[in-house]
């Protein structure tokens, strides 16, 4: 009786057993490499805004404190977008003719907000508080990068609730002294372990199974 | 033969050697074809596989409300169907694997046909918890996977115990039930006549040639897949039976659960091996290895384990009575006359009443009325799950909370459904594979004439 398959088929066969075990374990490499990329979390990529405004030049070289234009952010859960008269306060004066500037003063003139795009946008079902998060020591640029450093500004982080749900069980490593909040560039110091575990103490950090409890977020 | 032995007490008709059992297996396949059984069958089965679309389409489409489900029994048929079928998988596990291992050859002729139920079985039983899921396409989440939530399934929840209790069971099956098809998909590439029928029977025999060493390795891995699924006879059910008994419902909680649910799934799955074999003995004209001796033993095994089940129910009530709990007691006072109780007096008439037939040799040995009566013991199964699950939650605690459950007709396409699909892929099955054991029934051959020898 003549053989139905080639003798080349047995290569064929053990390659297609192992090649099939390579292609599966390939294949959740490349979802997990995906799943973390910018390409599916839209971190780090800097976003067309309609004034390229940057953070960088207004904190770092002009000295402006993050509360001057996110007004709310201490007593709110929103910290707050500036309004067009907060701009207005200095480029009423400063840079009056400069182009780029031109959406300010149509938006001050017309009364019309400049329509920003959003960088940071978390899901309804999440609850989210900046107040609490600032007054317990946690900094601005904990989340939003170091925005002393960012011409044009992107969202630093995934905002995935496996890296909310990191701080949350582990604040010690991220928490800061109360007067470094603001700091729009900030470099955890070499103690941060024993600091982060003294002031989770001091400002009465909730235990981590409280933080990571389902309610605490979804409410 | 042995003087003293009754045909009807073989494993195996006599006169036959290895050409013509495999010759009798293979052809059903390769020559005979579909047969009006056979087809009339297979159109039953597809119009219920529509029946079953039709019904997930609705769920799909308008949310687990068409269900009759709503607070306070949130789980209706959905788990009621799930725990039927996952329970009815389990004799052919048992005879795979159990009876592999205490070395009883009445199970060869069997064996093949009922794995395959028992993994159509879980396939069906698998599709409940997916569509109660609500939202079925995240179905994943169930499982322990690096998430973007940084969180893992709740590992306390026996609802999580469940999803590794059912996959880790069909993964097992699948294994086995394809390992004992490999030598037989050698004989089916080596009998067929078209070029495209050997190639594919070559592809799914994986090289087998039937060397030696062939025989010893697959002799091998069997025994350890035997042993592998040995505990999961009892383990699956078990752990199903944890979804209500770690809850703190009256007539959930309660510590006679596990063996209860082993034993009446093995119940109700002999109740399936039977309703399946004697219909294909007969139409595939299979009398002379599917014998009187195997629907005897089979009985026999039905009656056990109803005794069992018997038992459950005896000690379910006088638990309740001698706990003094009010709760409980009220919790069989409304079983007995309660606003359920026609559903559950008809469960005490299929589960316990008739199988008390199964006493009687001639029962046993007429097939049909061991027909009958294995199709009344799977509805009596099913409605055991009913009255577990509905009559349990539609009263509790507080009597302000009390509701009632009425099914739905998207309740009933579901489960009606599900037979459907059960149906399709057994006749799928009865048509492409070998539905008994060749190499098994030509071990048997060989092993019956050695004792002819003897005797």
């Amino acid at each position: 009786m003549a053989q139905i398959f080639h003798r080349s088929f047995n290569t064929i066969a053990r390659v297609s057993i192992y090649g099939g075990l390579l292609l599966l374990g390939g294949l959740a490499y490349v979802s997990w490499v995906v799943e973390q990329s910018p390409l599916y979390t839209d971190a780090k990529l800097p976003l067309v805004q309609p004034i390229p405004f940057s953070h960088k030049h207004h904190t770092v070289d002009d000295g402006i404190d993050c509360r001057y234009c996110h007004t709310s952010v201490e007593k709110s859960a929103f910290a707050g977008l500036p309004s067009t008269e907060t701009c207005m306060t200095c480029h009423s004066q400063l840079w009056t003719n400069a182009a780029m500037l031109e959406p300010v003063r149509a938006s001050f003139l017309t009364g019309q907000s400049i329509a920003w795009t959003r960088v940071n946008a978390l899901p309804d079902f999440v609850y989210f508080n900046h107040s609490i998060h600032i007054h317990k020591g946690i900094g601005c640029t904990t989340c939003h990068g170091q925005l002393g450093e960012m011409p044009i500004t992107w969202k630093e982080n995934t905002l995935y609730m496996r890296w909310c749900i990191n701080c949350h069980k582990h604040p010690e490593r991220y928490i800061r002294r109360r007067e470094d909040v603001f700091k729009p560039i900030y470099d955890p110091p070499a103690n941060q372990e024993e600091l982060g575990r003294r002031l989770v103490k001091a400002y009465d950090v909730k235990t981590p199974t409280y933080l990571t409890s389902c309610e605490t977020c979804h409410r | 033969m042995p003087v003293g032995i009754e045909p009807q007490d073989l494993e195996l008709a006599p006169g036959h050697n290895y050409g013509t059992v495999t010759d009798k297996i293979s052809d059903i396949v390769l020559k005979e074809g579909t047969g009006k059984w056979w087809k009339a069958g297979f159109a039953v089965a597809i119009a219920l596989l529509i029946v079953f679309h039709y019904g997930v389409v609705l769920l799909m489409t308008y949310g687990v409300g068409v269900w009759g489900v709503n607070i306070p029994v949130a789980w209706g048929f959905a788990i009621t169907n799930f725990v039927w079928w996952i329970g009815i998988g389990h004799a052919g596990t048992l005879i795979s694997a159990f009876l592999l291992l205490m070395r009883q050859r009445w199970r060869t002729s069997i064996n093949r046909f009922a794995e395959a139920m028992t993994i159509f079985a879980v396939a069906c039983a698998g599709m409940f918890p997916l569509l109660h899921l609500g939202r079925p396409w995240l179905f994943y989440w169930l499982f322990p996977y690096p998430d973007t939530m940084g969180t893992w399934p709740q590992f306390r929840s026996p609802l999580v115990w469940d999803v590794f209790a059912v996959s880790t069971y069909l993964t097992v099956s699948i294994l086995f039930w394809y390992l004992g098809l490999i030598p037989d998909f050698g004989t089916m590439r080596d009998k067929a006549k078209s070029r495209a029928v050997k190639i594919v029977y070559g592809i799914l025999s994986w090289g087998w040639r039937g060397s030696a060493i062939h025989w010893e390795r697959y002799e091998m891995a069997g025994l350890l897949l035997a042993g592998i699924s040995t505990p999961l006879v009892v383990s699956v059910h078990t752990v199903v039976s944890f979804d209500f008994t770690i809850a703190i419902v009256p007539g959930w909680h309660s510590t006679i659960f596990p063996p209860y649910f082993v034993a009446g799934a093995i119940y109700s799955g002999f109740a399936m091996v039977l309703t399946l074999a004697i219909p294909l003995r007969r139409w595939y004209h299979l009398e002379d290895f599917v014998t009187l001796k195997h629907l005897d033993n089979m009985a026999k095994l039905m009656l056990a384990t109803g005794m069992i089940v018997t038992y459950a129910y005896v000690m379910e009530t006088f638990m309740a009575f001698y706990s003094g709990n009010p709760y409980d007691r009220y919790m069989m006072l409304n079983r007995f006359f309660g606003p359920y109780a026609a559903v559950f007096w008809t469960l005490i008439g299929c589960n316990l009443i008739a199988p008390q037939a199964l006493w009687f040799r001639r029962v046993r040995r007429s097939p049909w009325l061991l027909f009958v009566d294995a199709l009344i013991i799977q509805t009596g199964m099913w409605l055991e799950r009913f009255v577990i699950i509905v009559l349990s939650l539609h009263r509790d605690y507080l009597p302000s909370a009390w509701g009632m459950y009425y099914p739905t007709k998207v309740d009933w396409e579901v489960f009606l459904g599900t037979i459907g699909l059960f149906l399709t892929l057994f006749y799928l099955f009865v048509r492409l594979l070998p539905m008994i054991s060749m190499s098994e029934l030509r071990h048997l051959v060989h092993k019956t004439q050695a004792e002819e020898v003897k005797a």
